[in-house]
């Protein structure tokens, strides 16, 4: 910016330090600019490492204390790191049995679940009726009630219908808390499948089952596996429904086992614990990356949920 | 917008099959009750098993049931209700309640998550991925999971402390001195993920050319966000706050995991007053009465979500 390039200004008295004009100036407000907004990213950068940070350390003393042999409650590196804590909870009684109920229990409900939604989706979806927009404000309505609430009627009713402590039952229950949210994605995925290729089974005489089956629920896939994953995810992580209707400690699901586990507080062993903890997550950390992929950066999940 | 909004219309704008080819009119026409036949297994489902406990709930609150059954049941009228008012138990766990909610959902989840939302948008993109990540790791780990890590956050000899011992800081037995907090601070842990990600997409709906007008004119990076972004998003928040409110009442297990509603009843909000009542002093019919206020304020701020929702198409 010597102010030989500037050949039509009057010419200044030299050495003394001149405003530059306008133009040439840009290019050093734009670097100026650029270096503030760099020191603005890092700052944001930082914040946000920050937080991060306060989120990651209960994740990380999860992760030392399970390989650690002698775990406290207190974040440290484990010396040496060994997978002693996993050998231990690697059995039938702490891992496999009650994996296995929260497999039968889950995957049942799931299955009654997302059978239920296609089912009705399919209607409120295709047909039109006066019934459809309060039928699915209700479906909605009850997407939203704290349905721990109904915990202990359901208890009661179960008592008197002797369904408590049937995996069926509670089953039966898990899939009906779960129904209205998957009634209600089920829906407006299918909203999205074009309905021309319908009209053509249709006249080629397909019935509304052979329709649904063969055309819609293939080319709604993606839709339905994120149905089918997020109701299943709900359900092993959910806690209240199965500690409340099932005794029998053979029938328990990992969520339950998970806590008696360390209802003893003192006498427990903490790695154990957090070997298990890790166990019993990781299905559902794996299928919600799953998921994530599906609906293309996951953060649409949350925009989906509750939509 | 995000799906968020344009939901509740979709009835409208989804193509009727009955009205585009005629042969499939007739069809349909000729089984008009029977084509909503697949609707019976869901309809069924819902009305025996939320239905049904629902109506139940409404009946045996005004009962004097008890866990221990034999005993004659009778109608006791306002009874349960007017106990309830009376019981200071109950006040206080109405009160817990409260705090809890203010102070995890309102305050936490939602403040949380709007930071996070904001901060995200002008990050580099590895520090965006990692943050996310470990925000929505938070977020999917299994509700037990998270108390039984959280109580050990917060324990006397826990994690927290050694940071706070490590900064200098004074430690204390946070699930003695301050269990509401102690539990509310384990919700935002847990919450957080989900007011994250509706704000990141309302953030994303706001169209770039209006914040940059506004840094032309001058406005800074807080009157931007005040008068520009947050009026833009406000029915998100709207939304987000109401679904935050209403997940934050009925959480039971987070806190029954790390304080079982203790020490005394410190930490006992609704859903574990409740459980108390219902089952550990076998007031089944009382229990319910609780159960039955919870579901109330429930479906109170269901309605006025629904409504949110409908003005907003």
């Amino acid at each position: 910016m010597s102010s030989s390039s500037l050949p039509a200004t009057p010419a200044p008295p030299a050495g003394v330090p001149v405003p530059a004009p306008a133009p040439p100036r840009a290019p050093v407000r734009r670097t100026r600019g650029a270096a503030r907004r760099l020191r603005r990213r890092a700052g944001v950068d930082l914040a946000l490492l920050a937080i991060a940070a306060l989120f990651v350390l209960p994740l990380v003393w999860l992760l030392f204390a399970s390989l650690d042999a002698d775990a406290s409650l207190r974040v440290g590196a484990p010396s040496p790191a060994t997978m002693d804590n996993f050998d231990a909870v690697w059995t039938q009684e702490i891992t496999f049995r009650p994996m296995l109920n929260s497999l039968l229990l889950c995957g049942g409900a799931t299955l009654l679940t997302v059978v239920c939604a296609a089912l009705a989706a399919y209607p409120l979806s295709r047909y039109r009726s006066r019934l459809v927009r309060p039928y699915l404000l209700t479906v909605l309505f009850t997407t939203c009630l704290p349905l721990t609430a109904i915990m202990v009627p359901v208890y009661g009713l179960y008592v008197q219908v002797e369904l408590i402590d049937s995996l069926l039952g509670t089953a039966l229950f898990l899939a009906a808390t779960q129904l209205p949210f998957a009634i209600w994605l089920m829906k407006n995925f299918m909203d999205g499948v074009p309905i021309a290729l319908e009209e053509a089974a249709w006249t080629d005489g397909a019935s509304w089952l052979q329709t649904l089956l063969r055309i819609i629920l293939p080319l709604m896939g993606p839709g339905l596996t994120v149905v089918t994953i997020y109701s299943f995810i709900m359900m092993w992580g959910n806690f209240f429904v199965p500690f409340m209707l099932l005794l029998t400690p053979d029938q328990l699901p990992a969520s339950v086992t998970l806590f008696t586990f360390f209802g003893s507080y003192d006498t427990v062993v903490y790695g154990q614990l957090a070997a298990f903890s890790i166990l019993y997550s990781t299905p559902v950390i794996l299928l919600y990356v799953l998921i994530a992929r599906k609906l293309g950066g996951g953060f649409a999940l949350g925009g989906a949920v509750k939509g | 917008m995000s799906t968020l909004t344009q939901q509740p219309a979709e009835p409208e704008p989804t193509p009727p099959p009955a009205s585009v080819s005629p042969k499939a009119t007739g069809t349909v026409r000729r089984h008009r009750p029977l084509r909503w036949l697949p609707l019976a297994p869901a309809t069924v489902l819902l009305l025996l098993f939320l239905g049904g406990p629902i109506v139940y709930c409404v009946a045996i609150a005004f009962t004097d049931m008890q866990l221990t059954g034999s005993s004659s049941t009778s109608f006791v009228g306002f009874d349960n209700f007017q106990r309830a008012f009376d019981d200071k138990h109950f006040r206080n766990a109405v009160v817990l309640t409260l705090t809890f909610t203010f102070l995890s959902s309102i305050v936490g989840q939602n403040t949380l998550g709007l930071a996070l939302a904001l901060l995200m948008r002008r990050a580099s993109k590895p520090v965006r991925t990692l943050t996310g990540s470990i925000v929505i790791a938070a977020w999917v780990v299994p509700e037990i999971v998270a108390g039984f890590l959280l109580y050990a956050f917060f324990r006397d000899e826990g994690t927290l402390n050694s940071v706070l011992d490590w900064a200098h800081l004074p430690s204390q037995d946070w699930l003695y001195s301050a269990p509401i907090v102690a539990v509310s601070i384990a919700n935002v842990w847990r919450g957080t993920a989900f007011s994250m990600l509706i704000y990141s997409a309302a953030l994303s709906d706001v169209p770039r050319e209006i914040t940059e007008a506004a840094e032309v004119d001058g406005a800074g990076g807080w009157r931007q966000l005040w008068f520009i972004t947050l009026p833009m998003i406000r029915r998100s928040i709207g939304t987000n706050l109401m679904l935050n409110t209403l997940q934050t009442l009925s959480v039971f297990g987070l806190i029954w995991a790390m304080t079982r509603g203790g020490p005394g009843n410190r930490s006992q909000t609704l859903p574990v007053f409740m459980y108390d009542q219902a089952f550990l002093k076998a007031l089944i019919g009382y229990g319910t009465a609780v159960a039955l206020l919870l579901l109330l304020i429930g479906a109170l701020f269901s309605a006025v979500y629904l409504r949110l929702l409908r003005t907003e198409v």
